[in-house]
């Protein structure tokens, strides 16, 4: 499959035309200047907008596409109205599906899968929540082990944790080579 | 009385639970109850789950707006992420029926089923349009006298499109609410700027995402800002940790500005105290103008 036919099958959610939207882009470099990202690095949206248009795979192995922190300022000023924020998370996931989610990454992933939560709870959170007079667990799936249940199914059932090399008998990350 | 669902997330209740007490007891006082949404998780983070797969990521944010659906309350959250997810989820899944159909299928085993019956909304729209300015007025009775940078975190706004606040660019929402206060919101450079954490970015890449937070904080000190305020709780862990961080990983700058979430600032207005709020539980500490 083409690049495009990748991102369009990954970002599928948000429908064809909205990655098809990257055919806009005349390269005006408006998001280049909006992104405060490419302020302070080398990532430039610009180009990745290009590389997409043009099929070119190499991108994806480009660490700099894990440089946008999705802040929407290039999705709202851009003039031909591309979805620039929607194709780069959708070709995020193209990369994340050739191998190329860095380990802090992955790590985040395996908390969701292992707690429910991203940032789990610590017992100085404990602490502090009672304090505030509130429940020291919070009726999250950190209460609910059906809750947690529920989100292990689901990352099973869409392969979210082969995705992230999460090892169910070890309930931690597998090793893998960093990309 | 008006009833909500409050979907937790995971930096309000887990790291910040003094942004979980602090807007209860303000709803609460403007006669908002707020029901628990049991068994809810990881919103699961937009620009984070999101870019690794957006099938996961659809699933585990509508399986938590069909928690609020069931109950048959509309939901708010306290963090941008966890409005960018759900209200995001939420927004597809009514635009697009044959989403609506396979997260449904895919939420049979669970025996949950989305409808689609409720809102998804942020504690802001509850002060802003359920309360609203003049009824805050009203009820403060310790008016703050400070200068405060409001930071307005970017899912909050954008994609404006989607989120149906209006124009992202020069937005008035917070400065109002904080106005409302007693306090003045001063304007400084780069104030709609992203605060550096989101996308995975913090996770990955720390320097570059607190490089973003110091130059707003450099902005923010140069207009003389006594504190500054935000509505996501994301953004408050970044801007609050990140200030220590900051000075451990680029040399001793020590910025030493409190960080309030909207709805702490606003219980301060009401007479309540700071450590009730948990505002004394946070890694810069309050200065005079906020210890009550």
């Amino acid at each position: 499959m083409s690049l495009i036919e990748d991102i369009e099958e990954s970002g599928w959610v948000f429908g064809k035309d909205t990655i098809d939207s990257i055919y806009a882009c005349m390269q005006c470099g408006k998001c280049t200047g909006s992104c405060p990202s490419g302020r302070i690095t080398g990532y430039r949206t610009r180009r990745l907008m290009n590389k997409v248009q043009s099929g070119d795979r190499s991108i994806l192995e480009d660490p700099d596409i894990w440089l946008c922190t999705t802040c929407y300022t290039c999705y709202e000023r851009c003039p031909r109205e591309v979805k620039t924020t929607d194709v780069i998370r959708a070709l995020r996931n193209v990369a994340a599906k050739e191998g190329y989610m860095s380990k802090a990454h992955r790590a985040t992933a395996m908390y969701v899968i292992k707690t429910g939560h991203a940032v789990p709870i610590n017992d100085a959170t404990k602490k502090l929540r009672k304090k505030l007079g509130l429940s020291e667990i919070p009726p999250t799936t950190h209460k609910y082990p059906e809750a947690l249940k529920a989100i292990q199914n689901i990352s099973k059932k869409m392969k979210f944790d082969k995705l992230v090399g999460f090892d169910w008998n070890t309930m931690n990350l597998e090793e893998r080579e960093e990309k | 009385m008006k009833e909500y669902a409050y979907f937790l997330g995971c930096i309000t209740p887990n790291r910040y639970p003094g942004i979980e007490a602090a807007t209860m007891k303000v709803l609460k006082k403007f006669d908002i109850e707020t029901r628990d949404l049991d068994g809810a998780s990881c919103c699961p983070a937009p620009g984070v789950f999101g870019s690794f797969d957006l099938n996961t990521w659809l699933l585990i944010a509508a399986r938590n707006v069909t928690l609020a659906d069931m109950m048959g309350l509309d939901v708010y959250v306290t963090c941008n992420g966890c409005y960018g997810s759900l209200q995001e989820a939420d927004h597809l899944l009514k635009e697009k029926p044959e989403l609506k159909d396979w997260v449904n299928e895919n939420l049979k085993d669970e025996d949950l089923e989305y409808k689609g019956n409720i809102e998804v909304k942020h504690v802001v729209e509850l002060l802003y349009d359920d309360i609203g300015i003049k009824r805050l007025k009203e009820a403060v009775v310790a008016p703050l006298d400070a200068k405060i940078g409001v930071h307005y975190g970017c899912h909050f706004l954008k994609p404006s499109a989607v989120r149906g606040h209006g124009s992202s660019e020069r937005p008035t929402i917070l400065d109002e609410l904080v106005e409302a206060t007693g306090a003045e919101s001063v304007d400084y450079k780069d104030k709609l700027m992203c605060c550096g954490a989101g996308g995975g970015v913090r996770t990955r890449d720390l320097e570059v995402s607190l490089t973003f937070t110091k130059q707003k904080f450099e902005s923010m000190k140069k207009v003389g800002i006594d504190a500054t305020i935000n509505p996501c709780a994301f953004c408050h862990l970044q801007m609050d940790r990140g200030q220590v961080e900051i000075h451990d990983k680029f040399n001793g700058e020590l910025f030493n500005m409190p960080v309030l979430f909207i709805t702490q600032l606003i219980g301060l207005s009401l007479g309540m105290s700071t450590e009730e709020l948990g505002l004394n539980a946070h890694a810069i500490p309050m200065t005079e103008k906020f210890i009550r």
